[in-house]
């Protein structure tokens, strides 16, 4: 086991290193200067100059990517071309506040997906079944920030139960996780249900039944456990769209996470914190995913790990 | 060449032929069974039909803007109302069909014409082009969702054509990892080492031999790509990313009706409800197409 998870360590590497390129490369592709940018258009030639030197944008490229990543790695994100703040300072809590909203909406998905998927599976072809896959089938369909902002037309404008807006209170979390979290929610009760429908025409099942066993017994003890393999990999995929779609969820009640601040960064061509916002995402999925991966391991005795 | 050759080729096309024209008679009749799939269809056909006839037919001018009529409800005249300038929203949500189907189906198409190569190349050939080609898309998947869209259209700047390229760019791993998969079961099946062995040519293989067996998963997948597709280009245009005002743009209209939920929910409801219109009969579609395509349904 140990030697899997160093292994996968070592690939995380490339990839690692591929992000942080392309996300370097992403200012350097944006037309205009970013000096120029920031000393103002009417600003003076050596002004520009100076700035230019001071960030290093004379240099050639692959010694101002070294000097990206070294600062990166130490923890410096660049300075916010508007506030002229260090990016980490502008990121600090927000970072927080969009995990938060991304894994109170993932554990969300995880409980009604669960839920929902096994009952139809277990009821193949019913009434409930039916309808809790037309449910799912909508929820994969609707866009959350529409469904985000009907949730806030009902419930917080014309019923007045929770705050429209804002982030911390318990009421004003619900509404944005289930904005977030419905998407998922649909996708992982149809990965339930196709894989507990596999799983239980399986001989396995077959003669845990034959030999008495009680029903939820069987479902929960023999079928769920290997059914809830698959469902693990997509948990960790959603867990990646659910961190991008906070973009959204947080424009939409106004709530001032990362999503949020890229959003204005990009509008305000701030892009060293576009930079940041966009690396520390990707970082934090493809680290999921890791984590994501080693418990599948684990889930999955069948797998062999020095494969 | 003699007449009697030439007939016999011909004779020969025909017989490579005749099991196409029969799958694709065999691909409907197993759709046809199952319902959802062809109501999806349906839907998409009639869609694509407003998208065209549609902007002909409507009594409003879709940006035409009238400070009178401002924030009407839903009415005869009105049958979803009036925005914040007084245009009338259904108007402008059927003149909008045409660039939310738009970006959706040009968006797929090019992701797929670079997505496809790329996925049979990295198959076929395996080795350290497979490898190279395959960490690059591990990169590429390692922005999720909207994120890399986001990223794309931030270096380009905010318009329509922009948010499609995005949304194309966005698709082309997905497409790669599909295709290079089912090359790869392609490749070893043993006609295509009998044609090899025969002399056959790589590029001949991969068009001749290979391109019809990967293409089903293809297109179930270009649909339900259509479907996200859809999704994150009216997310960009919500963001104010994407189509820039007067464009009736679905996500561009929910971004107008987001200002005035307290007094005007209408604005926002309904170009959202056609966008899920849209996206539900794509992907009931796409799922229904899976289960024709899929050889373990067939009866």
């Amino acid at each position: 086991m140990t030697v899997y998870i160093i292994r996968r360590l070592i690939q995380l590497i490339p990839v690692l290193l591929g992000v942080t390129i392309l996300v370097f490369l992403l200012m350097h592709l944006t037309p205009g200067n970013p000096a120029q940018l920031m000393a103002g258009e009417n600003a003076p030639p050596e002004t520009v100059e100076r700035i230019e030197d001071r960030l290093g944008l004379n240099d050639p490229l692959p010694v101002q990517y070294f000097d990206y990543i070294t600062g990166v790695v130490q923890g410096d994100l660049g300075t916010s071309m508007r506030y002229n703040t260090p990016v980490i300072d502008e990121v600090g809590d927000r970072f927080w506040v969009t995990m938060e909203l991304a894994i109170y909406a993932t554990l969300l998905s995880i409980f009604l997906g669960l839920i929902a998927g096994i009952i139809s599976a277990v009821r193949q072809y019913s009434v409930s079944d039916v309808t809790i896959m037309i449910i799912a089938l909508f929820g994969l369909s609707m866009p959350n920030f529409w469904l985000g902002l009907m949730l806030m037309q009902w419930f917080a404008i014309n019923l007045g139960w929770f705050p429209p807006t804002g982030w911390g209170s318990p009421s004003q979390v619900l509404l944005p996780v289930i904005t977030l979290g419905t998407a998922g929610a649909a996708i992982i009760a149809r990965m339930t249900r196709s894989s507990m429908l596999e799983v239980i025409s399986q001989d396995y099942i077959r003669t845990a039944r034959a030999k008495g066993v009680k029903e939820r017994i069987v479902v929960y003890k023999h079928a769920l456990k290997n059914a809830l393999i698959p469902v693990v990999t997509v948990v960790g995929l959603q867990f990646g769209s659910l961190l991008a779609g906070a973009v959204l969820t947080e424009e939409v009640f106004a709530i001032n996470g990362m999503g949020r601040l890229l959003v204005d960064s990009i509008m305000n061509r701030d892009f060293p914190v576009v930079q940041a916002c966009i690396l520390i995402i990707s970082v934090v999925f493809v680290v999921v995913n890791l984590l994501v991966d080693i418990s599948y391991r684990f889930l999955n005795k069948r797998i062999d790990l020095n494969e | 060449m003699t007449n009697q050759q030439q007939v016999e080729q011909g004779d020969k096309k025909q017989k490579v032929e005749n099991p196409k024209v029969k799958s694709i008679k065999d691909f409907y009749r197993r759709l046809k069974k199952n319902k959802a799939a062809l109501i999806g269809f349906y839907t998409i056909l009639i869609l694509i039909a407003v998208s065209i006839i549609g902007p002909f037919l409507t009594s409003h001018d879709p940006n035409s803007t009238n400070v009178t009529e401002r924030f009407q409800g839903p009415s005869a005249e009105y049958w979803f109302g009036t925005d914040h300038m007084g245009r009338d929203i259904f108007t402008r949500i059927i003149h909008g069909m045409s660039l939310t189907l738009g970006i959706g189906f040009a968006s797929v198409i090019m992701g797929a014409l670079v997505g496809i190569p790329i996925g049979i190349i990295s198959g076929y050939y395996g080795g350290r082009i497979d490898n190279i080609i395959m960490r690059l898309i591990d990169i590429l998947l390692a922005f999720p969702g909207i994120l890399l869209a986001l990223a794309i259209v931030s270096i380009l700047g905010g318009s329509l054509v922009n948010v499609t390229i995005a949304v194309a760019i966005y698709a082309i791993p997905g497409f790669a990892r599909i295709i290079r998969g089912s090359t790869l079961a392609a490749k070893k099946l043993e006609y295509v080492d009998a044609i090899r062995a025969l002399g056959a040519k790589d590029g001949r293989i991969i068009f001749k031999h290979i391109m019809p067996n990967v293409l089903s998963p293809v297109i179930v997948n270009a649909t339900l790509y259509i479907a996200s597709a859809v999704l994150t280009a009216a997310g960009l245009s919500f963001l104010g990313m994407g189509a820039q005002p007067p464009t009736p743009e679905w996500g561009a209209m929910l971004n107008d009706g987001r200002g005035y939920m307290y007094d005007a929910g209408h604005i926002a409801f309904f170009p959202g409800m056609f966008i899920v219109i849209v996206v539900l009969a794509f992907n009931i579609f796409g799922d229904g197409l899976r289960d024709a395509l899929d050889p373990k349904m067939k009866k």
